[in-house]
C-alpha cells in the first residue's frame, strides 16, 4: 500500500462527525468555512459538501457577493467523484463554487453545441480534464518519428480548438488540467527513442501544454507535477480506471480540489499576498534573547544550521517573485535586529522585511500591526510558526490568517510552505519583481513624513509624478493583475480577464489608464487603473477605478480625477458618472464619489449607489502631483 | 482476524462513508439495503477498506462481491494469507 497524500499543512480535525453534525443541526457558514480549513480526507470533503450543499443549494447569500462562481468540468472520463474536493477547497477560502459536468465523454460535443446544458450553465470558469488514455487513443507504437509528430500536433490543435471554443462561448478563465503520465514504459530509461510510445508521447505533450497554455492565456492545473512528487500509482489507480473509468483516484480528491480551488482564488486575487515569520526556532534555531548573536543556530558546518537556512532562502526566494515578507516575534527588537544585522550566516536581511514587529505583545495584536502597516488585509498574510501554542492562539483569535502546521524538522518547511499553495501566482509581473523595494521606499517616506512639519510639505518634498498611459501590451500583465487583486480602493470591482482587457483597447468607446507613480525614492510601479466607457454623446461612464492601498494619502486620487476629467472632456464628454458597489472588503472608498465633488443619483438598498459630477461645473483640484502622459 | 473483528472495523468503515452511525450491518446486507449506496459509494467503501486492513483487493476479488458476508470472508482470507 501507498501512503495517501492529504492536506497536511491544516490542522487535523477532531470530533469530525460531531461539528458535522453540529453544522447539520445549526448551518453557519463560518462553521463551514472552518471544518474545510482542516485536514479532511476524502470521505470527510464528501460528507462536508453534501451537508453544505443541503444548507446552502445557492451559496451564502450576500455577504459574499461576487465570490460565486460557476465552473464547468468537462472531462473525457469520470469526473463525477472531483465536485466535492473542487467545492470544498472554495469554501476552505470562502468562495461558493456551483459545479457543472458535461455528459459522459460529451465535451467536445456540447462545446460545439449552443444549445446545450454547458452554454445554458453559463460558467464563469472552465476545468478541461482530458485524460490520457482518451487523448493518445490512436497511438501506435510503430510509428515513425514523423507519424508521432503529426499526432502530436493534431492533438494540440484539437485542445488548442477546445481552448478557444470555451474563450469565445464563455469569456472566462480557462484551467486544464494536465493528463496524468500513466502508461508503463515500452523500451526503459530510453523511452524517448521510441516515437509511438504512449509514455513518452504523454511526456511531450506535457511540455507541449506548458507553451500553448502561456500563448492561449491557458491556466495549467499541473497534476502530473503533482503526481511526479506523491507518486502516479497514488494518484491513479488501472484497477480503478478499468473499473469506473476514473482518471484520478478519489482518495486523493481534497488535494485535486485544492489545486483548483487555489487557481481560481489566484484568478479572482485571493492568493495570501505577506509571509510573517516567527523568528526563534522559525528562521533560526535557538533563542535569540538567551543564547546570543553567538549561540543561535544557523549557517554551514551544522545540519540543523543549513535547514534553518533553506528556510531563509525559500523565504528570500518568494519575496523575488513578489512575496512580502513580515516578521512577528516576541524578542527585545534589539536583540533581533542585531541578528538581521550582523550576523554573517543570514540569508534574509532588515531590508528584505517589509514589516518588523518585534515585541512582547500577543501576536494577534501584532499581525493586525503588520496587516495595517502593509495596508493589506489580514487575510493575505501566512503566518510561520514552529510554536503550536502561538499557530493555536492565532487560528483562535484571526481565523482568516493562514497558519500552516509547520514540519517541527525545519528541512521539510520549505516544501510544506510550496505544498500549501497560498501564494499560488498565475503571472509574474515587473511590479512583482521588485515589491520589497517598493515597500522598503515607503519606509523611507514614512520617515520623511514624520520629520515633515506639516503634510503639505511631506507631500511637496516627495517631488511626485503621476504618469498615465493608455492600456497597452508592455502593461497588459500588471493591468490584468491590478484589475483582479485589488479589493480595497476598488469602486465596482469588476474583473476583467486578458482578453476582456485587449477588448478594452479596441474599443474606441472606451478610454483605459495605466498610472504609475514616481516620486523621490523611486517608481512605484503601476499604481492605478481608469477604466471609462461612453455611455452617450455627452456621458463618460468610470466603469473601473481601482488603486494600489500602498500609494494612499498621497493625493493620487485627486490627481487622478483632474485627469479623468481633463481627458472626458476632450472626448466630448458633459458629464461623469460614477458607481460604488459594495463588497466585504472596499467599504473605504463608500464615499469617495461623495469626497471629490460628485452628487448622488441613486442608492440602492445593497449599498450600491451612483454619482455624477458635471463637468461644466468642475475645477481641478490643486495638489502635490505632476500629471503627465509617459 | 477473526469475522468479529473485520465486522466492527467495517461498521467503522461504513459510518465513516455515510457519515451516520445508524448502520448495522449483518451478513446479507446489499447495496438495494442502505439508501445512497450507489456504485461511487461501493468505491469508497472498498478504498477505504484498503486504507484500513492496508491490502489491496484484486480486480477478480471485486468482481466476486455481492453481500457483505462475501467482503467479509474476503478480508478474513486475505488477513490469514
Amino acid at each position: 500500500m501507498v501512503s495517501t497524500p492529504v492536506l497536511y499543512w491544516l490542522p487535523g480535525a477532531p470530533e469530525f462527525r460531531d461539528r458535522l453534525a453540529a453544522f447539520r443541526a445549526r448551518p453557519s457558514w463560518d462553521l463551514a468555512v472552518a471544518l474545510a480549513n482542516s485536514r479532511l480526507d476524502f470521505l470527510a470533503t464528501n460528507a462536508l459538501d453534501e451537508a453544505n450543499r443541503q444548507a446552502f443549494p445557492n451559496g451564502p447569500g450576500q455577504e459574499i457577493a461576487g465570490d460565486t462562481i460557476r465552473l464547468a468540468i468537462l472531462g473525457s472520463s469520470t469526473v463525477a467523484h472531483l465536485h466535492a474536493g473542487i467545492r470544498v477547497a472554495a469554501l476552505r477560502r470562502g468562495l461558493f463554487v456551483s459545479t457543472y459536468e458535461a455528459n459522459y465523454g460529451q465535451y467536445w460535443q456540447e462545446l460545439q453545441d449552443k444549445g446545450s446544458m454547458l452554454h445554458r450553465f453559463q460558467p464563469t470558469a472552465v476545468l478541461f480534464t482530458l485524460d490520457a488514455y482518451h487523448l493518445l487513443a490512436g497511438v501506435n507504437p510503430s510509428w515513425q518519428a514523423q507519424d508521432a509528430d503529426v499526432a502530436l500536433a493534431e492533438l494540440c490543435g484539437h485542445i488548442e480548438c477546445c481552448w478557444t471554443c470555451a474563450r469565445e462561448a464563455f469569456h472566462c478563465p480557462i484551467l486544464h488540467q494536465t493528463p496524468l503520465p500513466v502508461f508503463p514504459a515500452l523500451l526503459g530509461n530510453n523511452e524517448h527513442r521510441l516515437p509511438g510510445s504512449r509514455s513518452w508521447l504523454i511526456q511531450q505533450l506535457n511540455m507541449r501544454l506548458r507553451e500553448m497554455s502561456d500563448h492561449a492565456r491557458v491556466e495549467l492545473m499541473a497534476v502530473d507535477d503533482r503526481a511526479a512528487q506523491d507518486g502516479v500509482r497514488v494518484w491513479h489507480d488501472p484497477a480503478l480506471w478499468h473499473r469506473t473509468k476514473q482518471e484520478i483516484s478519489p482518495v486523493v480528491t481534497p488535494v485535486y480540489g485544492e489545486l483548483v480551488g487555489r487557481l481560481l482564488a489566484a484568478a479572482r486575487g485571493r492568493s495570501a499576498k505577506c509571509m510573517v515569520l516567527d523568528l526563534d526556532n522559525t528562521v533560526w534555531g535557538g533563542v535569540i534573547g538567551d543564547d546570543g548573536m553567538d549561540g543561535i543556530v544557523l549557517g554551514q558546518g551544522s545540519a540543523l544550521g543549513e535547514a534553518f537556512l533553506s528556510v531563509q532562502r525559500y523565504a528570500k526566494e518568494l519575496t523575488q517573485r513578489g512575496v512580502i515578507l513580515a516578521v512577528c516575534s516576541k524578542n527585545d527588537e534589539a536583540n533581533a535586529l542585531e541578528a538581521f544585522e550582523k550576523h554573517p550566516e543570514m540569508v534574509l536581511r532588515r531590508e528584505d522585511i517589509s514589516s518588523f514587529v518585534v515585541n512582547w505583545n500577543d501576536k494577534a495584536t501584532n499581525l493586525r500591526i503588520v496587516a495595517r502597516e502593509l495596508n493589506i488585509g489580514l487575510d493575505a498574510l501566512v503566518f510561520v510558526d514552529d510554536n503550536p501554542f502561538e499557530r493555536d492562539l492565532v487560528r483562535r483569535e484571526l481565523p482568516m490568517v493562514a497558519v500552516p502546521e509547520v514540519p517541527d524538522d525545519p528541512a521539510l518547511v520549505p516544501q510544506c510552505l510550496a505544498d500549501a499553495g497560498y501564494f499560488e501566482s498565475l503571472s509574474i509581473t515587473q511590479e512583482d519583481r521588485t515589491r520589497t523595494q517598493q515597500y522598503s521606499s515607503n519606509r523611507e517616506r514614512v520617515a520623511l513624513q514624520a520629520a515633515a512639519t506639516d503634510l503639505s510639505s511631506y507631500l511637496r518634498s516627495l517631488e511626485m509624478q503621476l504618469l498615465w498611459r493608455r492600456f497597452d501590451r508592455v502593461g497588459l500583465k500588471r493591468t490584468v493583475q491590478l484589475i483582479n487583486k485589488t479589493n480595497q480602493f476598488n469602486l465596482t470591482t469588476r474583473r476583467y480577464s486578458e482578453d476582456d482587457v485587449v477588448a478594452i483597447m479596441d474599443d474606441d468607446r472606451a478610454f483605459a489608464l495605466q498610472l504609475r507613480l514616481l516620486d523621490k525614492f523611486g517608481d512605484n510601479g503601476i499604481i492605478g487603473i481608469v477604466i471609462g466607457r461612453i455611455q452617450s454623446e455627452d456621458v463618460l461612464l468610470i466603469d473601473t477605478w481601482l488603486m494600489s492601498c500602498r500609494v494612499l494619502g498621497r493625493q493620487v486620487e485627486l490627481a487622478t480625477l483632474n485627469l479623468v476629467a481633463g481627458q472626458a472632456r476632450s472626448l466630448g464628454a458633459e458629464r461623469l458618472i460614477g458607481e460604488y458597489l459594495p463588497t466585504s472588503k472596499n467599504g473605504m472608498v463608500r464615499d469617495h464619489y461623495s469626497n471629490y465633488g460628485f452628487s448622488m443619483l441613486e442608492s440602492k438598498p445593497d449599498g450600491a449607489s451612483r454619482w455624477v459630477l458635471e463637468l461644466a461645473k468642475f475645477t481641478p483640484v490643486d495638489n502635490f502631483i505632476e500629471v503627465r502622459e509617459g | 482476524m477473526e469475522e468479529s473483528e473485520v465486522y466492527e472495523i467495517l461498521t467503522g468503515v461504513f459510518h465513516d462513508v455515510f457519515m451516520r452511525n445508524d448502520i448495522v450491518l449483518r451478513p446479507g446486507l446489499t447495496a438495494a439495503d442502505v439508501p445512497g449506496w450507489d456504485s461511487f459509494k461501493q468505491i469508497e467503501i472498498v478504498l477505504a477498506a484498503q486504507q484500513h486492513f492496508g491490502f489491496r483487493f484484486s480486480t477478480k476479488e471485486l468482481d466476486g462481491l455481492e453481500r457483505l458476508d462475501d467482503l467479509v470472508k474476503l478480508i478474513v482470507a486475505k488477513t490469514k494469507a
